[in-house]
């Protein structure tokens, strides 16, 4: 017996093997003819995902089409893993716009600072977990792809409705 | 010169006066049809496996590829069309004959077991058996022994540790209940006082079933049965947990897929020799009508459906089982095999041949209702004795028991390594 093992050591007249077998089996029966099963059949059915649930970027658009994003430069400053890349640019009028703005969505770590410090409410994670690409650049979302994704963005969590009511 | 066949008939299947050139034709059809529907029907176990497995454990199973329907199929393509792996140390010639030898003895023992009523068609009698072989069931015990070679070679020409853990095990834990399985049918041949399978099927149509007469040795087949096959409780020669897949191991594509095929014909075969040492074959209960002339399309027919439905129903037992149990550990696996199987299979022929002794003397006649009610009285008693008596911690020995303190400490010692001699430095120089 190596070390470490239990044996439990019960009377000889509880033991049994026959007995046993048959109440096991009855209950296999039991379950063979249970009409509920707990598989999600998956492309078809889909488990809800969290309100909170920190996906993939998107980015939202004014009224007019264009990115919410005033390139403040604020997310790239606190994203922790140094995944965004943003170029400002001004127009004719003063107002400032991304020219570059690509996130690499193999180097994010999906703590979602960069919607929380978002003055503008532009960038979000958001709630979305069907990623697949064909090649790693295909991770590399820049600006139209960013704005072009209509998945729901994540709820962040509020300290004053802790538990999102 | 001819041979004279119509001699042989008569010798290997008195009563039929068959045609040889209907015989011949009849009997090529039987060959295709009764080998497509067995290997069709083995490959639709392979999905009521995982069915039936997926509703035990409250899952949907597979139902994808044609709502699963042709999950086989898949699998077969898949299988076809997969790279052959060869180990670079591997036996090849051995290796590759290893899956054969597996395969071939299962579909082989089916060649004798009588599947419907004989039909009675214009061309003479046609008995819905392969081969209708006068020594059915020893050719059977000859043919079944043989399946452990393939697992045996497989094992060992694989080259590789696990495969010949599993190989052993196979062969150590085959050739044990062989042993069993081979004693508990010997009541069986005690009352139908022959071997031929057909003659074993209409001795229990006219009498009772075997199982109501015998009910222990029906219990003891099903175990050995159950290890003959290397399903669970029994699957220590494949125990994924600890041996990888065993003595598959190292196959791969299609010579996996036979050994795959083979467990799942074994397991038919296994199911049909229950079906018809001890549930009446293809009769249909209640009913002597299906057992006498004249034997109709209909009545071939019928009967077909009921050995059918009572072959599968044995194959729903093993895989109901396989679902249910845990493996054996592997002293147990023996201890059950030798020290409660075998004594109480040779203990079983002893008391049902001296009832019959005994019965035959007091003057009651074979296929009586007191010949039966004997036998059954007899039987209610083993099986009280068996079940509510011994089923106490001795059919099974638990991880503790049977082990006094004493043979605990004695096996620990032999485990560890006995300390060495104290150096003792010479004195004197």
């Amino acid at each position: 017996m190596s070390i470490g093992v239990k044996v439990v050591e019960r009377p000889i007249e509880q033991t049994s093997y026959v007995r046993a077998t048959l109440t096991g089996m009855a209950h296999t029966l039991k379950h063979l003819f249970t009409p509920e099963k707990v598989t999600t059949q998956y492309p078809e059915q889909k488990e809800s995902i969290s309100k909170r649930w920190r996906g993939t970027h998107r980015m939202l658009t004014t009224e007019d089409g264009k990115a919410k994003c005033v390139a403040c430069g604020l997310c790239p400053t606190v994203c922790p893993a140094n995944c965004i890349k943003l170029v400002p640019g001004e127009d004719e009028k003063g107002n400032r716009y991304p020219l570059v703005f690509e996130i690499d969505e193999f180097r994010c770590i999906f703590c979602g600072y960069c919607q929380e410090v978002c003055p503008e409410e532009a960038i979000h994670v958001g709630r979305h977990y069907e990623n697949s690409e064909y090649s790693r650049e295909g991770f590399v979302y820049d600006l139209e792809r960013l704005m072009a994704q209509t998945h729901p963005v994540c709820e962040m969590w509020d300290p004053a409705d802790p538990k999102g009511e | 010169m001819t041979m004279p066949i119509a001699a042989l008939f008569q010798a290997a299947a008195p009563g039929s006066q068959p045609h040889v050139i209907p015989w011949l034709v009849f009997t090529l059809i039987k060959l295709i049809v009764v080998f497509t529907v067995y290997m069709v029907g083995v490959a639709l176990l392979t999905l009521a496996e995982r069915k039936i497995s997926a509703w035990i454990q409250d899952r949907h199973g597979p139902n994808r590829v044609g709502k699963g329907w042709l999950q086989p199929a898949a699998d077969g393509v898949k299988n076809f069309v997969k790279e052959e792996t060869y180990p670079a140390a591997a036996n090849i010639p051995l290796f590759v004959l290893a899956p054969a030898l597996a395969f071939i003895p299962a579909l082989v023992t089916w060649a004798v077991i009588p599947f419907a009523a004989p039909w009675d068609s214009k061309w003479g009698r046609i008995e819905m058996v392969l081969a209708p072989l006068p020594v059915g069931f020893l050719f059977i015990l000859a043919i079944s022994s043989l399946g452990v070679y393939g697992i045996v070679l497989a094992g060992w020409s694989s080259n590789n540790k696990y495969a010949l853990l599993g190989g052993l095990r196979s062969s150590a834990q085959m050739i044990s209940y062989e042993i069993a399985l081979g004693m508990s049918t010997i009541p069986v041949l005690l009352l139908a006082g022959n071997v031929t399978l057909s003659r074993i099927v209409n001795q229990q149509a006219f009498e009772t079933w075997n199982v109501l007469n015998l009910t222990i040795a029906f219990f003891i087949f099903l175990i050995a049965a159950f290890a003959e096959t290397n399903r669970l409780p029994f699957d220590l020669p494949e125990a994924e947990s600890e041996l990888i897949a065993g003595y598959h191991s190292e196959y791969s594509a299609m010579k996996f897929s036979l050994f795959f095929i083979a467990e799942y014909a074994n397991m038919v075969t296994a199911s049909a020799l229950m079906a018809t040492l001890f549930f009446g074959g293809w009769d249909i209960p209640f009913t002597l009508w299906d057992n006498v002339a004249p034997f109709t399309f209909l009545k071939t027919f019928l009967t077909l459906g009921c050995f059918a439905t009572k072959v599968l129903f044995f194959v729903f037992l093993y895989m109901w089982i396989r679902w249910t149990l845990p493996r054996f550990r592997y002293d147990q696996l023996m201890s059950l095999g030798w020290k409660f199987l075998l004594p109480l299979a040779l203990g079983y022929i002893v008391a049902i041949a001296t009832t019959i002794v005994t019965l035959d003397a007091l003057g009651f006649a074979r296929g009586s209702v007191p010949f039966h009610l004997g036998l059954i009285l007899l039987n209610l008693a083993a099986v009280v004795i068996l079940f509510v008596l011994l089923d106490r911690g001795r059919v099974i020995s638990p991880a503790y028991s049977r082990l006094s303190r004493v043979d605990v400490e004695k096996l620990r010692e032999m485990s560890t390594p006995r300390r060495a001699a104290p150096f003792l430095p010479e004195s004197g120089d």
